[in-house]
């Protein structure tokens, strides 16, 4: 069977970077191909130069698609060949309706006058193929992160695609979303469709590709082919990380000791309906050296709670109290928030996180201005070593801590993130989602961290939608629904069926 | 992918590190170069004209208030705002002094002040909408530039007011006054200037050798050098063109003492990296404890308190307030402000920058004018101007 794609020797630098080395992959007429690898391996690079995003000429190597070599110079080069790139950050109009986004640049029109009427038969079609029950009229804003990209995979329907590229499709979805995303990618591909697909969560990608390909530092390792035999995730690790990785969380040995945080009767109402309280008379108690887990459904009010404490980011907040370390505090700022001793990382890096225009050096401080300068004025050689210091001791990859954080990869920027909230030495560190989109390398890297921080008396408040990290890490979890604690468990108890179903009782 | 040990540049063939580092700074040095090359066209064109001590001096007294301006349109546009209402602030506080001075006769020193402090709640009533009502920056200042030109319309009642009184009139028009010695050459004007580039070059040495003690000295010695002795050179050249005139300005002193406290807020102070911080992304310098909406609200009232200042030395320089005073001039400063590489959507642009920018607008204002060129003409070419600039810094951008 002759390939449907092949990639011929790719290489893509970048000022400093070599983000490709020579990498070459090929994709078959209708499979599923995943493509693995440490955050900054180039994964999204190949598919942008795949894509046409770095058009021909900005980079070495030959692409093969269909048994001819093509020149992709542009989005629309790759289009026109069936070729269809769904970007990790959803490319969505909120404003517009599902049918309006799904036909954008490829209306159902004659003489430029769009015929709706068409327009929507096509919409209900395409929604009916990719099992979204929702009116081509309603409004993409509308949809959570799940319909949305189930509108995505529509809209490339819509556009006769013959390969179809996922970048991390399913990193901020919950696990019955990405279930159906995947059962959607196996019914294309019983159709014909090949995928590749890109994703740091090796079960998924075990579970539905037909070859993998491991990238490493630019290069590629080695392609496993899953058809012959099942793949191991171990072994999948072990191509990625280059040694074999054993224990998937770091060994722990806590000194729980007096409470640092505790909380009584938070309330929080909905900022835009008041009469909504999303987070409902909580409380909760964090030690020092300890790491409690908040675990619950996407939508249960964990972001909400974490955020509210924080300086009331977010909403209304109407009743409860707090305490840090023994003294109550009434933190109605994040700059109050943290001169109490609180920290909060975010889980929305991109929009919440990174200032992605300015330096590692220049991020790094920001919350802690007062810890480089003297007198208000900036010690650019204390904000260097400073920067430099946690450059070495998260191990950001990047030739120097002058590089933009916009251009890291996810991992990377998550230690940036993450970086600037230790600088503010917090007592309290309040960590939502801290590993969402980063490979199971730097997981580890940041479990360590964590580990390291509850070893030396922090209180850590992690929120995780993955259940296994929550399992494997905390000393004590809460179970969150609909804006209530429902159950609290400690580690030795916990199980993932006793949390689910302790959801699921609530909900009757 | 290698990652480097530090962040020390290593040994490299030199041309290439010269290359490089010229590469990475581009941007700095060529609206520079853009000004010394307009300046150059501007002087063969007008026969040396440009450079005369005496229109030396104008052009300074003439750009004055835009660089005043172009200081506090600086912050603004890097917090990610910008303020369309400073021309008709200027020309309101410009006919607020008339009224105060010229009808009731306060003394000029309480009436600058009143000014300075309308200026300030001028702009902490918009920054006010802006800041914690989230009113988009766009509208409220342009309502602002409605407001405030009717404003000063009915203040005049449509009339011209003067004269000022003398000691008001100094600020615009006064010269600091000469140590004796040398007859018809102002010797305090080239010690200054002398002083000014000694000192230049004194400190860029001390920094120097400090970044070299902590290893982070990069840029090469003849680019270093060469930089900081063009810079002394020129500042001793001008210094000795308006010697021969009547000296210092005093608005020139009080323009030189702004520039270097902006300067060194926005460059080397946390409130500087905090502003910057809201302009790259305002939600995140939020979460990290940045007090976005105080400050935000803050670079508005700076702003006022400039537009006011600028407003003072405008109606100073013209010895009368009149109703049109300052129409249009929001414009020059947002332009200067973009051509020395802020960035629309905030987050960037630096205090020299805008300084060059509105240097680049006024040479060429007033080299055109010197050719006798139409205003006509001399609107299009700024357009121009100013498109280009941008333009520069888009493609600069997207290469790398
Ligand atoms: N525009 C850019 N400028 C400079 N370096 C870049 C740029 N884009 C990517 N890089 C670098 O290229 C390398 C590969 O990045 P890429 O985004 O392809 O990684 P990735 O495998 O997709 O990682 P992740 O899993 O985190 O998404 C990284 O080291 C990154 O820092
Ligand atoms: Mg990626």
């Amino acid at each position: 069977m002759p390939p449907l794609l092949e990639m011929r020797g790719i290489t893509k630098t970048f000022p400093g970077v070599t983000a490709l080395a020579g990498v070459t992959i090929r994709i078959d007429p209708g499979e599923i191909h995943a493509v693995v690898g440490e955050n900054g391996a180039g994964k999204s690079t190949l598919m942008k130069i795949l894509s046409g995003v770095y058009p021909h000429g900005s980079y070495e190597g030959t692409i093969v698609f269909d048994g001819a070599e093509r020149t992709i110079r542009s989005i629309r080069d790759s289009e026109r060949l069936g070729i269809i790139i769904i970007h990790q950050e959803l490319a969505l109009i909120p404003l517009l309706s599902i049918a309006e986004n799904i036909f954008l640049g490829n209306e159902r029109a004659t003489a430029g006058v769009i015929d709706w009427r068409e327009t929507h038969a096509r919409t209900r079609d395409l929604l009916a193929r990719v099992g979204l029950a929702e009116s081509p009229r309603t409004l993409c804003g509308r949809l959570g992160m799940g319909k949305q990209q189930l509108v995505e995979i529509a809209k490339a329907l819509a556009k006769e695609v013959r390969l179809l590229i996922l970048d991390e499709p399913t990193s901020s979805l919950n696990e019955t979303d990405s279930e159906a995303l995947l059962e959607l990618l196996l019914q294309l591909k019983a159709r014909g469709i090949a995928s590749i697909l890109i994703s740091h969560k090796l079960n998924e990608v075990a579970r539905v590709a037909d070859r993998i390909t491991v990238l490493r530092d630019g290069a590629c390792v080695r392609t496993l082919d899953c058809r012959d035999r099942t793949i191991a995730e171990d072994e999948i690790v072990r191509d990625m990380v280059g040694r074999p990785l054993t224990d998937r969380f770091p060994p722990r040995s806590a000194t729980v000791g007096e409470p640092v945080l505790e909380v009584r009767g938070w309330t929080v109402r909905h900022p835009t309906q008041p009469d909504r309280s999303v987070v409902d008379g909580v409380d909760l108690t964090v030690r020092r050296g300890e790491v409690v887990g908040i675990a619950g459904l996407m939508g249960a009010g964990r972001t909400e709670l974490a955020m509210s404490l924080f300086g009331r980011s977010y909403g209304r907040w109407t009743a409860g109290t707090m305490r840090i370390g023994g003294r109550p505090v009434d933190a109605a700022t994040p700059r109050a928030a943290i001169d109490a001793g609180l920290c909060y990382v975010t889980e929305d890096r991109k929009h919440c996180g990174l200032l992605p225009d300015e330096s590692i050096r220049r991020n790094i401080p920001l919350s802690n201005l007062e810890g480089i300068a003297r007198f208000l004025v900036v010690d650019d050689h204390r904000e260097l070593a400073v920067a430099d210091g946690f450059r070495r001791r998260m191990a950001i990859k990047s030739p120097s801590v002058e590089q933009k954080t916009g251009t890291l990869s996810g991992g990377n920027q998550q230690k940036v993130v993450l970086s600037r909230a230790l600088f503010a030495d917090p007592r309290v560190l309040v960590l939502d989602e801290p590993t969402r989109g980063i490979d199971v390398g730097a997981k580890y890297e940041i479990y360590r961290i964590i580990n390291d921080l509850a070893a030396a008396g922090t209180g850590i408040l992690m929120i995780s939608s993955e259940m296994p990290e929550l399992l494997g890490m905390c000393d004590r979890i809460y179970v969150m629904n609909e804006g209530r604690f429902v159950g609290a468990l400690p580690a030795a108890e916990a199980t993932q069926e006793k949390i689910m179903h302790m959801i699921i009782a609530r909900n009757g | 992918m290698t990652s480097v040990q530090d962040s020390r540049i290593p040994a490299r063939p030199r041309a290439a590190a010269y290359l490089g580092f010229i590469h990475g700074h581009l941007r700095e040095y060529s609206i520079l170069i853009a000004l010394v090359a307009i300046m150059a066209f501007f002087q063969v064109v007008t026969d040396g004209i440009l450079l005369r001590p005496i229109n030396l001096t104008n052009l300074v007294l003439q750009n004055s208030y835009i660089i005043i301006m172009a200081l506090g349109m600086l912050l603004v546009v890097v917090s990610g705002h910008i303020d369309l209402s400073v021309g008709s602030v200027m020309g309101f506080i410009g006919a607020l002094a008339a009224v105060l001075m010229v009808q009731f006769g306060v003394h000029f020193i309480i009436a600058g002040a009143i000014c300075l402090l309308t200026g300030c709640l001028i702009g902490a009533a918009q920054g006010y909408w802006i800041a914690y009502f989230r009113i988009p920056s766009f509208i409220v200042t342009l309502a602002g530039m409605l407001v405030f030109k009717g404003l000063s319309l009915a203040l005049l009642q449509g009339q011209s007011l003067g004269p000022f009184p003398e000691g008001f009139r100094l600020l615009s028009s006064g010269f600091v006054p000469d140590i004796p010695g040398v007859e018809g050459f102002n010797l305090l004007c080239l010690l200054v200037g002398a002083g000014l580039a000694a000192a230049m070059v004194v400190m860029a040495l001390r920094g120097r050798a400090r970044d070299r003690r902590h290893g982070t000295a990069d840029e090469p010695v003849a680019v270093f050098a060469l930089k900081h002795g063009l810079i002394a050179a020129a500042i001793v050249y001008l210094a000795w063109l308006m010697a021969e005139y009547r000296g210092l300005p005093n608005v020139l002193i009080v323009m030189a003492l702004l520039i270097a406290v902006y300067s060194f807020v926005t460059g080397r102070t946390t409130i500087g990296r905090r502003i910057y911080a809201i302009g790259g992304n305002e939600k995140a310098a939020r979460l990290s404890g940045i007090p976005t909406e105080r400050l935000t609200f803050l670079t508005f009232v700076n702003m006022g308190f400039l537009a006011a200042l600028a407003g003072l030395v405008f109606a100073a320089r013209l010895n009368t307030a009149t109703p049109k005073a300052g129409l249009g001039f929001e414009l020059d400063v947002i332009a200067a402000v973009f051509i020395g590489g802020a960035s629309m959507s905030g987050g960037v642009g630096t205090i020299m920058g805008a300084v060059v920018g509105a240097f680049i607008m006024g040479v060429t204002n007033n080299g055109m004018s010197i050719l006798g060129i139409g205003i006509d003409w001399q609107q299009l070419i700024k357009g121009l101007v100013l498109l280009a600039a941008v333009i520069f810094d888009v493609t600069n951008k997207s290469r790398d």
